[in-house]
């Protein structure tokens, strides 16, 4: 069971910063997807929010649609934030998962923990050419999610993820 | 009393003590008699209309088909148990068999009720990993549910199959039993208790200014009043005689005044272990152990017990761990007054080479530890208020959905410690014991 490489993990004791570990962004095909799904709703709340105050209220309220276009705006960066916030690990014993750019949450997950790996792609992402892979642990607080990956990279990951969590699973 | 012996191909079904199916022939009873009380000239005034005939014919038809339903329900249900298993098949219309295996089984609880207790049966109650509720077999005669839990927990812990038939009750050497006098002292000098009572003397006492009818303070006192007392009784009578023993099953746990229920935890099972110390037992020193175990949460190991002896039952749980003092336990930097003012002084960690030990809450302590071995994952978490102070808060969660917290630490310290503690649940778990324990040797 001695696979892990001792000089991977012997330089834990370090400080942190993420230095030693190789850290893997997400595809930008995700962060396009999300700011489509954000055009098409704020569309939709523009044109809902410009015409109905604009019908029963009087022609100055339609000034409400000015409102959308100003979220969109703001969730146009900020999605680009979140999307560079996110980052994973593949380390000898263990994924490091890191996310969240006000609110910050670094996980870690020994392979020897994992219960099931799932890779889930819905209609959108498949569009985008996306899946998401999500690690299960015995642990229902653990809430390990990789959003959207290239579908051949999602694989890879469940597979040596399954392959790893094999060889050093241990029980509950 | 006991089942024969198997034979290795065969698996004998045994069947649920005959007094089964008169386990709920009371409630029919029972609502029938609750009414009659409640309502005692309606009561009378239907009686008299019924005839003698209409009364005889209505019992004719009701009692047997009662009776062919229970007994068939009891007919038709079976359990036995294999090299790797326990079955239950039960079902009169819909058929449902359950295949509990053994080496999943976290712990047997055998109850007794009140009446069971009359009629010398008790039930047993199994938890297994990933099911909500526990699968129970009820009722069975006293005497083989003893040897049914001793043959389960057998067989769970690895010993051969032949030989777990007749290996009977484990021996187990008592620990200690919680006196009646320090539990009823201990729950008087719980907060809940008090906090209760005083709402229940300060209500009425704000209310008879302001409306001056007795009736108004005596419906609001009474219940609240009576909830208190409900609580407090209810747990007395619950942890009435709470006796540990050991055995190499596990820790048993009997306890109950007029429900007898007989509990055992396998060691290697516990996730988490707390400590919990209300602000009014600790003059005296008193502390509660609460444990958790992946299926059942919040289970406790000991109601009140002193300091020094609560450490050295949680060492017996926790192989090889020692409860840290609380001096041992770093507070988090001072600075972390300005993010939880005054709070922040009840919250402490120490990590010790077994266990990941978390401790918060001012006036009643709750230290919480787990060993690193159960880690599932452990995370890091930081909000913006916290990253101005440059604090980070570390979560470690276990398989019993528990997340422990060490708050408001120092962001260096924090930081190392998710690489540590990573590592450590790694190599702890590595030395872990296996699943079925007295088989590893």
């Amino acid at each position: 069971m001695e696979t892990g490489s001792p000089h991977d993990t012997g330089t834990t004791g370090t400080p942190a910063g993420g230095a030693e570990p190789v850290w893997t962004g997400l595809p930008r095909g995700l962060l396009r997807m999300r700011r489509m799904l954000l055009v098409v709703w704020t569309g939709l709340a523009t044109v809902a929010a410009g015409v109905l105050p604009g019908l029963f209220a009087g022609p100055a309220w339609a000034a409400f649609a000015l409102l959308p276009p100003a979220g969109l705006a703001w969730g146009w960066v900020m999605l680009e934030r979140n999307w560079r916030s996110w980052r994973y690990a593949e380390r000898a014993d263990d994924l490091l998962l890191t996310r969240g750019v006000l609110w910050r949450e670094e996980t870690v997950v020994p392979y020897g923990r994992m219960q099931l790996v799932e890779v889930t792609s819905g209609p959108v992402e498949r569009y985008f050419g996306l899946a998401g892979v999500q690690l299960h642990t015995a642990a229902a607080a653990t809430d390990a999610t990789i959003p959207g990956l290239d579908p051949a990279e999602a694989e890879r990951l469940r597979d040596r993820l399954t392959e790893l969590g094999e060889a050093r699973s241990a029980g509950l | 009393m006991t089942a024969p012996p198997e034979a290795p191909e065969a698996v004998t079904e045994r069947r649920l003590h005959p007094v089964t199916p008169f386990r709920r022939a009371w409630a029919p009873v029972a609502v029938l008699a609750g009414w009659a009380v409640h309502d005692l000239d309606q009561a009378q005034r239907q009686l008299a209309r019924l005839t003698t005939t209409t009364l005889l014919l209505g019992l004719a038809v009701l009692i047997p088909a009662a009776a062919l339903y229970g007994f068939l329900t009891w007919w038709f249900t079976h359990y036995s148990v294999t090299d790797t298993e326990l079955r239950i098949r039960t079902g009169l219309f819909f058929r449902r068999t359950a295949h509990l295996r053994l080496e999943r089984i976290q712990a047997v609880d055998v109850t007794q009720p009140l009446l069971a207790r009359v009629a010398g049966v008790a039930k047993l109650r199994l938890d297994v990993v990933g099911t909500d509720k526990k699968d129970e077999l009820a009722f069975l005669g006293a005497g083989e549910a003893r040897s049914l839990r001793a043959e389960l927990l057998a067989r769970a812990a690895g010993i051969a199959p032949e030989a777990a038939a007749g290996v009977g009750e484990a021996p187990a050497r008592h620990l200690l039993r919680v006196p009646p006098g320090v539990l009823a002292v201990s729950l008087l000098l719980t907060g809940a208790t008090w906090g209760t009572l005083l709402a229940a003397v300060a209500v009425p006492a704000l209310l008879w200014p302001a409306t001056h009818s007795l009736w108004t303070v005596l419906a609001t006192a009474v219940p609240v009043a009576g909830a208190a007392g409900a609580r407090s009784v209810g747990r007395f009578v619950g942890e009435y005689d709470w006796t540990l023993a050991e055995s190499p099953d596990g820790l048993r746990i009997d306890r109950g005044l007029l429900d007898r229920t007989h509990e055992t935890v396998p060691p290697g099972r516990v996730q988490t272990v707390r400590i919990v110390e209300p602000l009014l037992w600790r003059r005296r020193g008193w502390v509660r152990v609460e444990l958790d175990v992946a299926g059942s949460a919040n289970s406790v190991l000991l109601p009140v017990a002193p300091r020094a002896i609560a450490e050295s039952v949680v060492a017996r749980v926790l192989p090889g761990a020692a409860v840290p003092p609380h001096a041992a336990l770093s507070r988090p930097p001072r600075r972390a007054g300005r993010r939880v003012p005054l709070w922040w002084r009840g919250y402490g960690l120490a990590v010790t080479p077994e266990v990941f030990a978390a401790r918060h809450g001012l006036l009643r302590r709750s230290l919480t530890l787990v060993p690193h071995a159960k880690v599932q994952s452990v995370r890091l978490t930081r909000g913006p208020w916290q990253r101005a102070l440059g604090l980070a808060d570390v979560r470690v969660d276990t398989g019993a959905n528990r997340t422990v917290t060490a708050r408001q630490r120092d962001a260096g310290e924090a930081a190392r410690l998710l690489r540590d503690q990573a590592e450590r649940s790694r190599t702890g778990r590595r030395d872990a014991g296996p699943d079925r324990w007295l088989a590893g040797g």
